[in-house]
């Protein structure tokens, strides 16, 4: 394994030029200051809730579970993926994003950071303990509202710098196959923006007019399908570009291929297709939608299942190929193969291995009537704590690993790669307790979202109390994990030795013929206004001819 | 598109697989009646306190072993506070918000779903053994959301 490369780092092109370079830092930085934040909040959630500690009288549990939730789950994820996104697409478009794209992309952070702190503000003012799913009529500031338009509309620009760096090296490179990353980077932009849109309708005309006082009510059942309208494809804006780590970046680091190109794209299309049209399945347990809707629904959810069993095949046949090649031998001997001191490779392949519960309980999640076993019970937290917390998470890790040190121009050392292995045993270890607790607590109908409680000493209550502290200790193992982390990275930003890193771009192994139909974008786009407008059309029309009566705001904490 | 033959196997197990599944999915929930809560009435949240038969929350016996519940769940409480039936009661509950968002769940029964201001939301379920059962809000719904729980005793 080389990790640490002595190479004379002037006659190496920077794989990513400076002025782009920055640009995806500025992103990655402040995902990870809102990580610290975040994981420090979870932290102490985990412990209140175990009976370990109590919170200081100045703060309450909801006020730091709505901080956990939009830091990790809004701010981190989003700006990480756009810092990773950017820079990948300049690192395959030559090297650079153009004037236009970084316009773009910086006047993005921008919208992203302002929006940012205006969430984070409102919150710390104990003005929105709404929770990030913030469902009316629990009503926040103003502010909070703006501030995620802000984010969102944000993000949206970087977008447009990722379109902006596509159609340039299309114009440059007539009648060429656009490369892997940048398509798919494209691909998951498209579906964000397409995703973001009805949560953006219900901020700017329902929610923000109705905390201003403009409008007295709201209309709960609209408001909600358009919140889980966006609320399912952002699941797959975190995968997304985790997959992408895996189809492109994967291979290189173990020294492989590539497995299928056009498989690859197909399976970035058929997510983009059917991560969107499923908002009913988070719904299921509601009044007001009927029972035949939400089944069309759950049927288009479970479709998604084909790109990830397509991705892991993909993933599982780069490995194999790859430890055969360098000479394993037997049913399994290839996986001995494989580099697993490479933190860069280890990191994601922990997290691929936490995706395989984590699919399979998310079928049982979107089935119509299993759902009511764990609506809402803290099974549902355990369940995308191994999705987002680890898979996604790791391989965001695994990724920071390698791509900060090719930002800042330095190398990733013996040193940090083990420090890093560290990290991830300590993080999967975390991950895993919390996560087994809350899954089995949630089975026998522990609530998600509740501070500490033993319902009056009820015997049911009583018995879930075992598991809370073991969830609680899987929380402080992962407190340290995320401590460890932003210490390497400080580590790689400021301190590690100067030198060239490579920014791992898989390719092919010979060169293959892609169908041209992946690339025609109206086609798809077309196709996904159709799949929309099927699934939500109606059920919209109805809920806005057959409205409730109306909720006015309430405030209760 | 050239697929790789071990490929094709794995992806038609994987669509059969899921075939399967939704089908008896959709079995579960039209043929055998276990669909999920979706009832579809509705009510003024201003007015719930008002409104027969939530002005007067409680249980009110409709068969020789059945019984509906009609029941408020508000920040933070259920009403009625106090409920018994006999064992192998079935017990239909209707229960409205009228303010925020809650849940309604009895830990250990499928009786799980949402509790929205404007909607009144139904589950039924056969009560077979005695025991005191625990029902908690499991929607974040405010400050004493964890508080929010009452019992229903089977004798």
């Amino acid at each position: 394994m080389v990790i640490a490369r002595k190479v004379e780092t002037d006659r190496l092109p920077a794989a990513v030029e400076r002025s782009s370079a920055r640009l995806g830092l500025a992103y990655i930085w402040v995902a990870y200051i809102a990580f610290g934040l975040a994981a420090l909040a979870g932290m102490m959630q985990g412990m209140v809730r175990g009976g370990i500690m109590e919170l200081p009288s100045w703060t309450n549990y909801y006020q730091i579970l709505t901080a956990h939730g939009v830091l990790m789950a809004l701010i981190f994820t989003t700006f990480f993926i756009v810092g990773f996104l950017i820079t990948g697409v300049a690192r395959t478009t030559g090297g650079r994003l153009h004037g236009t794209a970084l316009g773009w992309g910086w006047a993005g952070w921008i919208l992203m950071v302002v929006g940012t702190m205006m969430a984070v503000v409102t919150i710390l003012r104990n003005e929105a303990s709404v929770l990030y799913t913030f469902y009316a009529p629990l009503k926040a500031s103003p502010y909070f509202y703006i501030g995620a338009a802000l984010l969102v509309v944000g993000s949206w620009f970087a977008g447009f710098g990722v379109f902006a760096s596509y159609r340039k090296w299309k114009r440059e490179h007539k009648g060429e196959l656009s490369p892997l990353f940048v398509f798919m980077s494209v691909t998951t932009f498209v579906m964000w923006i397409i995703a973001t849109l009805p949560v953006a309708v219900e901020v700017i005309f329902q929610l923000i007019p109705w905390s201003l006082g403009i409008s007295p009510t709201i209309n709960i059942m609209l408001s909600r399908t358009l919140f889980w309208f966006f609320g399912h494809p952002l699941v797959y804006f975190w995968l997304m570009p985790a997959y992408i780590a895996w189809y492109v970046c994967v291979p290189r680091i173990i020294g492989g291929h590539v497995f299928s190109d056009s498989l690859s794209r197909l399976a970035f299309i058929l997510l983009l297709l059917f991560s969107i049209p499923v908002g009913f399945h988070h719904q299921l347990m509601e009044p007001g939608i009927s029972a035949g809707w939400k089944m069309i629904h759950v049927t288009l959810t479970l479709i998604v299942v084909i790109p990830s069993l397509m991705t892991a095949f993909s993933m599982f046949a780069v490995f194999e190929t790859t430890g055969r090649k360098k000479g394993g031998i037997g049913l399994f001997g290839w996986l001995k193969k494989l580099p697993w001191t490479d933190v860069r490779f280890f990191a994601p392949f922990v997290g691929m291995l936490f995706f395989i519960p984590g699919g399979a309980g998310g079928i049982i999640n979107a089935s119509n009537q299993i759902n009511a076993v764990v609506h809402n019970t803290i099974w549902v937290t355990g369940h995308f704590h191994i999705t987002v917390g680890a898979a996604v998470a790791l391989t965001f890790f695994g990724v920071s690993f390698w791509l900060i040190p090719v930002l800042t121009g330095r190398t990733l050392t013996r040193t940090a790669n083990r420090m890093g292995m560290v990290q991830t045993v300590f993080w999967a270890v975390g991950m895993f307790l919390m996560s087994f607790a809350m899954h089995t607590m949630g089975l026998q109908g522990a609530p998600r979202r509740t501070d500490y409680t033993t319902y009056m000493d009820h015997p049911t209550a009583l018995g879930w109390m075992d598991y809370q502290r073991m969830m609680a200790f899987g929380g402080g193992l992962l407190f340290v994990a995320a401590i460890l982390l932003i210490l390497i990275l400080l580590y790689l930003t400021f301190y590690a030795p100067k030198g060239y890193t490579e920014y791992p771009i898989g390719e092919t192994e010979k060169k293959q013929q892609v169908p041209r139909f992946l690339e025609r974008w109206p086609v798809w786009i077309g196709l996904v206004a159709f799949l929309i407008v099927m699934a939500y059309g109606y059920p919209i029309m109805e809920q806005l001819q057959h409205q409730a009566p109306g909720s006015p705001p309430f405030k209760t904490w | 598109m050239h697929l790789h033959r071990f490929e094709k196997i794995w992806l038609m197990l994987g669509a059969g697989g899921l075939a399967l599944f939704i089908v008896l999915l959709c079995v579960n929930a039209f043929a055998m009646g276990m669909a999920p809560p979706s009832n579809m009435e509705m009510i003024d949240p201003a007015k719930v306190t008002e409104t027969p038969p939530f002005d007067k929350p409680g249980l009110k016996q409709v068969g020789e072993k059945e019984y509906d519940a009609y029941m408020t769940a508000f920040a933070f409480g259920f009403s009625p506070t106090k409920m018994e039936v006999p064992a192998g009661s079935t017990v239909n509950f209707h229960v409205t918000s009228p303010d925020v968002i809650h849940g309604f769940q009895i830990p250990g029964t499928n009786v799980n779903f949402m509790v929205m201001p404007g909607h009144i939301n139904s589950a039924t379920y056969t009560f077979d053994k005695p025991g005191e059962y625990l029902i908690i809000c499991n929607e974040y719904c405010g400050a004493g959301h964890q508080v929010m729980a009452t019992t229903i005793i089977v004798k």
